[in-house]
């Protein structure tokens, strides 16, 4: 049915696989050819730093074994809390919205039967994603600015009149989320609207055979079908928002640090590592973020079913 | 909304069907065209006006040509001409990691799919992983590894990272596990192919779109890469566009006050600065919509 399926599914099968005949020297030793130039970089730049980022989160500045005191240096730290704050709050909103508009604007989409339209439509929800990191950030930058923005009317009417009030705190979270939805949500909307196709049109006809309505089709045939890709979405996307940087650093920079440096946790990473020159507590700030994203990560594939079969 | 088909068959049976539903449907659908496509058309826009006619002129009229080459000029005069440096910048590190990407990952994802190897089953768990980590979370530690070797600063301090791509090595694997049947390799073996003109003879024909696919994701995540080049280049002659944006927003009165001068930028060219920042993504974009869904969705068709 799916990519990720299929993939799981040939990763638990593969060890029972016939090799093909033939086993000789030669045609492993290509194998080895094949693979050698990625084995080099995955050893490099993905298995050397996550084990060099173990290494520095356990032992201080000398080299010592330092046990969990980084961790509880970085916990106890009086900006830690408030970014773990910022980002989580961040994370739900943008992923609810996400998930539930993104599923819904896909289904709607598919259901329009005029070509020409359904293909602007994908086309127009889809372009934004071309304007990915510090672009898309200085676009909204221009939006959000009551003085220059397209959509004043609508600021003024929420009671803003300035840069400065529209960028309170209070106001990051949601912003961050309407932008990183304006700039992903078109290319899942497609890929999603790919994975409606894919779905017979025989199981479409029983359902209005045996009196299922248009909403009824959508809420317990479509919905459930495109449950894996929901899944994968969040993953992949879970995975980029816990690493908020270039957002809340840009806007730190376009505010005169109305917005702090230190607003997400990726930020305060940064800021230990170059500012404090404390590598050892950078690396115990990225060790959590990976773990939250894995723990997190864990939950949409064994909710989401991403590795069953069928 | 006569366009849509919601309800057709199934008219005044649910909430949502019949006209009032499709009038809904409608204008909530509306509504999400405007949001995704007001922000992009005024950005155009704003690049044909002068910094006064931006506050002061209607939003969505055009400005002039005169005011778009005035932007282009402000714009390309910054630094005695960074900009075009930076743009250079992201050419060389995009199509440098894409180039080692392409030739690191469809050989090895075609060997893991196709071929039978010691430490196969090890290098794809690794590589499912690898793939789950966000890839700003090893930069800290790549920049110390890097600085160990003392390439911090240098155009490899970015390429090399970036050039590696664990996604690219699970799309071409999936891809050739699932539409590459292995008979035919046996049959090109019984031909006499050796193990290496089996790949580049029958299976790399055969993975067009899969390389397409890859190419497409590495591009656009290069070009667009922020943190890591942040991080691993100290001066301004290295920034790739993507960070030299930092820059140019420093020296915009409009939102940053301090930074008012004879370098200083205004609005409509820092709006020019932003779509030509993602042009080349922009153009590629348009090409690539039709092959993202056929390959993200290839091979996962049929039950």
């Amino acid at each position: 049915m799916t990519l990720t399926d299929k993939a799981a599914r040939a990763a638990v099968t593969s060890h029972g696989r016939p090799s093909g005949g033939r086993s000789g020297d030669d045609k492993s030793a290509m194998s080895y050819g094949f693979v050698a130039l990625y084995t080099v970089l995955v050893v490099a730049f993905g298995v050397l730093p996550a084990l060099y980022a173990v290494y520095l989160a356990f032992t201080d500045g000398d080299g010592g074994f330092a046990g969990i005191t980084n961790f509880t240096k970085v916990m106890s730290d009086f900006r830690f809390l408030p970014a773990v704050a910022h980002v989580a709050l961040y994370l739900v909103i943008w992923l609810v919205a996400l998930v539930v508009l993104v599923a819904f604007l896909a289904i709607v989409v598919h259901a329009v039967r005029v070509r020409w339209l359904s293909k602007t439509l994908r086309l127009v929800f889809y372009l934004p994603g071309a304007l990915a990191g510090a672009s898309s950030v200085l676009l909204w930058l221009f939006v959000l600015d009551p003085t220059a923005s397209p959509v004043s009317g609508l600021l003024h009417l929420f009671g803003f009149t300035s840069f400065v009030q529209v960028i309170v705190p209070a106001n990051l979270p949601p912003i961050f989320a309407i932008i990183a939805f304006w700039t992903g949500a078109g290319g899942w909307i497609v890929i999603m609207y790919g994975a409606l196709n894919n779905i017979s049109a025989d199981v479409i006809e029983a359902a209005r055979i045996d009196g299922a309505t248009t909403v009824q089709i959508a809420w317990r045939v479509q919905l459930p079908l495109l449950r894996k890709w929901i899944s994968y979405m969040g993953i992949m996307s879970l995975a980029a928002g816990t690493q908020l940087f270039v957002e809340p650093q840009l806007l730190s920079q376009a505010s005169n640090a109305v917005v702090p440096n230190d607003y997400s946790l990726n930020q305060l990473a940064y800021q230990y590592a170059f500012q404090q020159n404390d590598f050892n507590g950078a690396a115990a700030i990225s060790l959590l973020l990976l773990v939250i994203a894995l723990a997190l990560s864990a939950v949409f594939v064994t909710r989401g079913g991403l590795f069953e079969r069928g | 909304m006569t366009t849509l088909d919601i309800g057709r068959h199934a008219k005044s049976r649910g909430r949502l069907d019949g006209w009032s539903g499709r009038t809904i449907i409608g204008v909530v659908l509306a509504v999400f065209v405007l949001f995704f496509a007001i922000p992009i058309v005024w950005l155009l826009l704003a690049t044909t006006k002068s910094a006064r006619g931006l506050i002061v002129d209607h939003p969505f009229l055009p400005g002039g040509l005169g005011d778009l080459a005035a932007n282009w000029d402000q714009l390309f005069g910054f630094q005695d001409g960074a900009v075009t440096a930076w743009v250079g910048n992201s050419a060389l590190y995009a199509v440098g990691a894409l180039v080692i990407t392409l030739v690191a990952s469809i050989p090895a994802g075609y060997a893991m799919a196709l071929t039978e190897f010691r430490f196969r089953r090890l290098l794809l768990v690794v590589t499912l992983i690898v793939m789950l980590i966000p890839n700003t979370a090893l930069v800290l530690p790549i920049f110390l590894e890097l600085n160990v070797v003392g390439l911090i600063g240098s155009p490899l301090s970015v390429i090399l990272p970036m050039s590696f791509f664990p996604f690219g090595v699970y799309l071409t694997y999936i891809y050739f596990s699932t539409s590459v049947p292995r008979d035919l390799l046996a049959a090109a073996r019984l031909d006499g192919c050796t193990e290496f003109q089996v790949f580049t003879r029958v299976a790399l024909p055969l993975a067009a779109p899969i390389v397409a696919l890859v190419a497409f994701f590495s591009f656009v995540q290069n070009w667009n890469n922020f943190f890591l080049p942040f991080v691993m280049l100290p001066s301004s002659e290295g920034y790739p566009i993507q960070v030299g944006l930092t820059s140019l927003l420093a020296s915009t009165p409009a939102f940053n006050p301090s930074s008012a001068g004879a370098q200083s930028v205004q609005l409509p060219t820092l709006a020019l600065a932003t779509v030509i920042s993602v042009l080349p993504v922009l153009i590629v974009f348009l090409f690539a919509q039709r092959f993202l869904v056929a390959g993200m969705t290839a091979g996962g068709t049929k039950e």
